[in-house]
């Protein structure tokens, strides 16, 4: 469990770089930390395991107050926190093997079990054929692999990746979240993900948090916030606000395309008697499951076989009016 | 002595052979002693300097300072100058084991600076994988510093051993011996070239065989 209460922090300069920072990350999760570069979301990743220090309010690691923690126990505690970086950040000179066995070295296991743990982990990641190799004659994906099973020796709680597919094509990108999320699902493990990819964090994360040069501008369900786009959402994908019909009623819809509502459009015509407007939307994937989220304009006579329609096949549905409008830019009314 | 009684390989036998092993002596001992006390003080310039493992302005300063200090003295002037401390050491100023006090002297800020170099070219991003996963100060600066940086510090020791050989020859005039006594004395002040040549010849072939030597190293080691 990550606790973070209020959290400020600025550099040496008096530049501000987290300002009033408050999100729980609870165990199990996979957390995004989204933003562009210089929104603060690395910095904060570092907060996690003390790699940095900060000014006010707490981060609470498992029930440690990180500020407080001497470096003692920071190092004991960093035992519990893998970490993956955008560079890989392994050792050129040593092989694949010695890589991953450094953090088990550093804490003085015994040779059998960091043969073990080593062999069982090249495993997982794959790449249990290249142990003798060197970094430099690998791929950048093959890299990120070796970085992650060194990250997860020491049977960590918590993963902290910063940007750990921002140097891989998208399609090495979507087998590293392919693994995190394997290993997510085994283990249990906290995976706290930074990225600036907007499909890393639709693809791999149940939850998120969108920053904005240190501020927290939305977070919660990945799902939900891509549901409501609020405009950190569509500043971050580069997008513009859809403009909105002013005729009839606007519906804001997600269905699963996967499931029993697969046809949705064809038993929304069917069942409501007549076909929508659809003025914005598509089928997306989260979490490798196909989600439809559009928005649609009915006439405001149909909206009553609308909303029934919805309310029947409990779809998940809003009305778009003022106040949905205020709720979902709720934190996010500052506009650049 | 006069040499024109003697046939050149005799000369060779005599004076040229014992004068080589001296100099190789000298730039053996003190290069090892010089490299130790070098990676101590390059080791300290890291971790005090103010990004690195353990900041401390004071420390820094005093080290860096010092360094420059004895690396701004011409070699044949600190050689006078530390008299009194070779003497404290090993009871005399003239000789071969005198001469290793001011050539370690001299070349442990050289070595230092090498280190220092070496490991700041380490990716910083190393140094914070190695925090990440708990590493103590000692560790990363043993297991990711000094073992990403050797290749680099291997092409450095051996510019500082080439460079220490050149300091040997200047120290044969103060009494050292080795090569460079030969050379003076009985190449330049007795007029006989070829034994000044051939120490010359002998000097040209030891730089080279420490270059490449170094350079092979550094390759096995990248």
């Amino acid at each position: 469990m990550i606790e973070i209460q209020h959290l400020g922090k600025s550099w040496a300069d008096g530049g501000e770089v987290l300002k009033d920072i408050s999100l729980d990350i609870a165990d199990g999760e996979m957390y995004a930390l989204v933003g562009r570069s210089g929104a603060g979301k690395s910095t904060l990743l570092r907060c996690i395991n003390g790699l940095t220090d900060y000014q006010s309010g707490s981060m609470v690691v498992d029930g440690h107050e990180i500020k407080d923690m001497p470096y003692k126990e920071i190092r004991e505690l960093r035992r519990q926190i893998g970490m993956v970086f955008q560079q890989f950040s392994l050792l050129e000179r040593e092989t694949v093997y010695n890589n991953v066995a450094l953090p088990m070295k550093c804490w003085g296991y015994k040779s059998e079990e960091i043969d073990k743990k080593v062999m069982s982990l090249l495993e997982l990641v794959g790449l249990a054929d290249r142990k003798d190799a060197r970094p430099r004659g690998l791929s950048g994906g093959q890299k990120q692999r070796v970085a992650i099973a060194r990250a997860l020796t020491m049977d960590p709680k918590i993963l902290l990746c910063d940007e750990a597919t921002s140097a891989l094509d998208p399609k090495t990108t979507s087998s590293i979240l392919d693994l995190l999320m394997e290993i997510n699902g085994e283990t249990g493990i906290t995976i706290v993900i930074v990225t600036h990819q907007m499909e890393v964090v639709r693809k791999a994360c149940r939850k998120a948090c969108i920053l904005e040069r240190g501020v927290i501008k939305s977070m919660g369900d990945v799902l939900d916030i891509f549901y409501r786009r609020p405009a950190s959402l569509l500043r971050l994908l580069g997008e513009d606000q859809a403009s909105l019909p002013d005729e009839g009623v606007n519906l804001r819809v997600a269905y699963d395309a996967e499931g029993p509502g697969a046809s949705f459009f064809e038993s929304f015509s069917k069942e409501a008697g007549f076909v929508p407007e659809v003025v914005d939307g598509g089928i997306q994937n989260f979490r490798n499951r196909a989600t439809g989220l559009f928005t649609l304009n009915v006439r405001e006579e149909d909206l009553g076989r609308a909303g029934d329609f919805l309310d029947r096949a409990a779809l998940k549905w809003d009305r778009i009016d003022e106040e949905w409008i205020a709720e979902s830019t709720r934190g996010d009314e500052e506009e650049e | 002595m006069v040499l024109s009684r003697f046939s050149f390989w005799e000369i060779f036998q005599m004076l040229i052979l014992p004068a080589f092993f001296a100099t190789l002596r000298m730039v053996l001992i003190s290069g090892v002693l010089a490299t130790l006390i070098g990676m101590v003080l390059g080791i300290v310039l890291v971790l005090t300097d103010k990004d690195g493992l353990s900041p401390n302005r004071v420390v820094f300063r005093i080290f860096d300072v010092f360094v420059n200090i004895i690396r701004s003295f011409p070699f044949i002037i600190l050689i006078v100058t530390i008299i009194p401390l070779t003497r404290l050491i090993v009871g005399s100023s003239i000789g071969e084991v005198a001469a290793l006090v001011p050539l370690t002297v001299a070349c442990s800020p050289f070595m230092g600076r090498i280190f220092q170099n070496a490991f700041k070219e380490v990716d910083p991003a190393l140094i914070e994988a190695a925090k990440s996963f708990g590493a103590s100060k000692m560790q990363i600066m043993l297991k990711v510093y000094l073992k990403e940086g050797l290749p680099s510090v291997i092409s450095g020791l051996s510019l500082g051993l080439i460079n220490l050989l050149g300091c040997s020859a200047m120290a044969g005039a103060v009494g050292a011996g080795g090569l460079g006594a030969v050379a003076l004395q009985y190449g330049y002040q007795n007029f006989n070239v070829r034994v000044m040549y051939s120490i010359v010849a002998i000097l040209i072939v030891l730089v080279a065989a420490i270059q490449y030597f170094g350079d092979w190293v550094y390759r096995k080691l990248k």
